[in-house]
């Protein structure tokens, strides 16, 4: 059975791809929705959602419409989570590939290189981070980078290693191949199914800890972004609660499914890991 | 009186599997204090009717019709906690790799008490010297000591009698052993095949022994069963079967395997192929802060020579240093001291790059044929990675490996194609075709047949004759099995704790042993006594 066809048996997977697909959706069209921008003020402030037409989810603070606010914020939350994810691997993947794949002091420099990371707390480290480069969507988008690809690192040397000792490998070396040709061409592709699902739950990870930055005021203060949009209502949160409760669900929709999908790639690329009583 | 009557039992496999059902129309009984061997080879459904008695089918797999009777009752019928009742206390089972069937981080002792508390027999006190008289039983040595150590702490032979001891332990009436000795080395599975004798004796319980091992069979069996693709082909006594097969697949199976029967060498006096000087290798292990250093001489000064055209087999037991040796002579792993000369040159002595220049001089056919190939390469990748790497030119290469695909007999339309698609037979021409691709001088085969079936061995070994005839090859063929070794090779080395014990002709050390270690060896081969036609 193709990847695909166990993949869209799961469920859960197709659901988080529907989401997932739909938001990908209202980004791209984000400008065509709201030519105006989600910063303009349309009418006067603290509407209620459902009341008044063409502004379905109400104003805020400043009378701006929150749903412009939230059709913005997608695009800011997936370029984030994605771009950042991206970087992440591209740190992590090769450092632990390298300490997988040579071992011995190689192993043991990246390792405790890794370890430094590791023993920060992330989202201290992230805010530290932010507050030094000063808080732009670029800096942001390094500082969870820089936060989130240890755990790369980890995963790819263990998968490099137990897939190093594998008897083709063996025979790779007795080809006479070279041993940056045997690591990209034998060992890496043989590693990737496990790197592309922690992706997948990295982009729900970075997009969650976008939000939580920004709801401490220290995301790019010219960005309309889910947190920043939580943040700003939380002053208000008793007499305004839809300000803070629907970007407060687009979170959650679009981390959920990104969970979903990350759990169904697993199922679909490790059928002999998948969880009994499903055929 | 039999103990368990089996009446046409079918079990069936879910749907999509390669057949409908994984035993079908299978009726048997085994009498009080007869061994049955169910034998068969890999897919024929021999340790599924176990598994069902015991209440263990895989997820998916069910019994479809027919009886299991036990005790006066139909056990595939009685309920789970009637069924977890008698599971160890009137049937028990022992499987196949003791390390895996005994929880690691629980001490032998404890193990085995366990087995008393599940089914409330005897007070704590008691459980302890109940186990340490079941550990006597199964002779393990020290069992002071033994009763205390975990899983990790035994060689594989003690573990499989500690499983053994386990499985005796509420002395139950039937003893399920599913392949219990196909993990261990001869001599210990000669050991082990002993005592189950030992204890059926003294017990007088009915044991059901599967095997692929027609060695083993020879050696324990009152009664046969012959199984193929889930049928019973054949039954019969023990030497009845051996000695006037019936059905064509008993003949078949019983011919594919090696016989003892010692060929006369042929007198190879050419150049030498490999020569290896004064090897040495040591592990060293531990060494830290609060434990000693450990070494281990994997590799003890060993210095042999494989003429042109010369098969050389390489036996002893697990841990012998025989793979560190084949290692080390392609330097997969590298040697301390000491020469490998390979057509003039030593490898041992090569820098990295050097090296890789000089790898196509000796290639290697591996063990596991899932693991020998890489699972995303198709077979054309992995047999032309090499050569181009070396510098043959790209159609040249491919032209190659299509040639020699049909050389290993799987036509060369096969290339296209993906590891998963063959069998572990296929698998296993596919890894000796990829180790001609290269021009060797020399093949080093790592236990190449130990793990495919009997007839699919015997295939194999007849593809490898049939090359070293026609390409004048050179192997050191490294296997534990005794019986291969005597097919294949010209001259046999011994080895023994890293240590070159014996090497000489193939007739010479087998009908007349000099070192000790080799006598015992050969003695403890199981059925040495009917497949031994020597001259």
């Amino acid at each position: 059975m193709t990847l695909w066809k166990r993949f869209i048996t799961n469920r859960g997977a197709l659901l988080g791809l529907a989401i997932l697909i739909a938001v990908i959706l209202v980004a791209l069209l984000a400008p065509v929705l709201y030519p105006r921008g989600p910063w303009a003020m349309v009418q006067r402030p603290f509407l209620v959602p459902f009341t008044t037409d063409g502004l379905p989810l109400g104003t805020d603070t400043l009378g701006r419409d929150v749903l412009a606010g939230l059709v913005y914020g997608a695009r800011v939350s997936l370029l984030v989570g994605l771009v950042s994810t991206v970087m992440a691997l591209l740190i992590g993947v090769p450092l632990g590939a390298l300490a997988g794949f040579y071992g011995k002091w190689v192993d043991e420099g990246a390792m405790r290189f890794t370890e430094f990371f590791q023993t920060i707390p992330n989202f201290a480290l992230a805010i530290v981070l932010v507050a030094i480069l000063e808080p732009t969507l670029t800096s942001i988008t390094i500082a969870i980078a820089i936060v989130s690809w240890p755990p790369v690192a980890r995963l790819v040397r263990a998968e490099v290693m137990s897939v190093t000792k594998r008897e083709y490998v063996d025979a790779a070396r007795l080809a006479g191949l070279s041993n940056m040709h045997i690591l990209i061409r034998q060992v890496l592709p043989n590693t990737v199914s496990p790197i592309i699902v922690m992706a997948s739950l990295m982009v729900a990870t970075a997009i969650l800890l976008e939000s939580s930055l920004s709801f401490l005021g220290l995301g790019d203060p010219n960005i309309m972004s889910w947190g920043f949009q939580i943040g700003a209502a939380r002053t208000v949160i008793r007499s305004a609660w839809w300000l803070s409760f629907f970007p407060g669900v687009a979170i959650v929709l679009t981390v959920l499914a990104l969970n979903l999908i990350g759990e169904g790639l697993n199922d679909a690329l490790n059928p002999h890991l998948a969880r009994k009583g499903r055929s | 009186m039999s103990v368990i009557s089996i009446s046409d039992l079918s079990i069936a496999l879910p749907r999509g599997a390669d057949r409908e059902f994984a035993v079908q129309d299978c009726s048997y009984d085994i009498a009080a204090g007869e061994i049955l061997c169910v034998v068969g080879e890999s897919g024929s459904g021999k340790s599924m009717t176990a598994n069902a008695v015991m209440g263990l089918l895989p997820e998916g797999v069910s019994v479809a019709k027919g009886k299991a009777e036990f005790g006066g009752k139909d056990i595939l019928t009685v309920s789970e906690a009637e069924q977890r009742a008698l599971r160890g206390d009137r049937i028990a089972m022992i499987f196949q790799e003791p390390m895996t069937a005994l929880n690691p981080l629980m001490r032998i002792g404890d193990q085995i008490a366990e087995v008393f508390e599940a089914h409330n027999r005897h007070r704590p006190a008691e459980r302890r010297e109940k186990a340490l008289a079941l550990i006597r039983e199964v002779q393990l040595p020290d069992p002071e000591k033994i009763i205390r150590a975990y899983p990790f702490q035994l060689s594989g032979g003690q573990r499989q009698r500690a499983m053994i001891a386990m499985a005796l332990a509420l002395e139950p009436e039937l003893l399920i052993a599913d392949e219990p000795t196909t993990a261990l080395d001869v001599t210990t599975q000669a050991q082990i095949l002993k005592l189950i004798l030992d204890l059926r004796e003294k017990r007088g319980m009915a044991v059901m022994f599967i095997t692929h091992d027609f060695g083993v069979v020879a050696e324990i069996a009152d009664r046969v069963i012959v199984m193929r693709y889930g049928e019973i082909v054949e039954r019969g006594n023990a030497t009845e079967v051996l000695e006037n097969p019936q059905h064509d697949y008993t003949k078949r199976l019983l011919a594919a395997i090696p016989s003892g029967l010692v060929g006369q060498s042929t007198e190879v006096a050419k150049a030498p192929a490999l020569e290896i000087r004064n090897l040495e290798k040591t592990y060293k292990t531990g060494g830290g802060l609060f434990r000693e250093r450990r070494d281990v001489r994997a590799i003890d000064n060993v210095s042999l020579t494989i003429s042109r055209g010369e098969v050389l087999g390489l036996v002893g037991e697990s841990g012998s240093g025989k793979s560190t040796l084949g290692r080390a002579v392609v330097r997969l792993v590298a040697p301390d001291a000491g020469e490998v000369i390979v057509g003039g040159t030593d490898l041992a002595a090569l820098s990295d790059s050097e090296l890789r220049a000089a790898r196509h001089k000796v290639q290697m056919v591996f063990q596991d044929p899932y693991a020998s190939l890489n699972p995303r390469h198709r077979v054309m990748r992995a047999l032309t990675d090499g050569p181009i790497a070396k510098g043959v030119p790209k159609d040249k290469a491919r032209a190659r490996a299509r040639e020699l695909m049909e050389t290993v007999g799987l036509g060369a339309d096969a290339v296209d194609r993906f590891p998963h698609e063959f069998s572990g037979g296929q698998r296993q021409r596919i890894g000796i075709a990829r180790a001609l691709a290269m021009d060797p001088e020399l093949i080093i085969a790592d236990e190449a047949v130990s793990a495919l079936d009997v007839s699919i061995q015997a295939q194999v070994l007849d593809l490898l004759r049939d090359l070293r005839t026609r390409f004048d090859l050179s192997i050191l063929f490294i296997t534990h099995d005794l019986r291969v070794a005597a097919q294949l090779c010209d001259r046999i080395a011994v080895m023994q704790k890293g240590k070159l014990v014996e090497i000489g002709p193939v007739s010479e050390v087998f009908l007349n042993p000099q070192h000790s270690y080799t006598q015992a060896l050969l003695a403890a081969v199981p059925g040495g006594g009917w497949g031994q036609a020597a001259e």
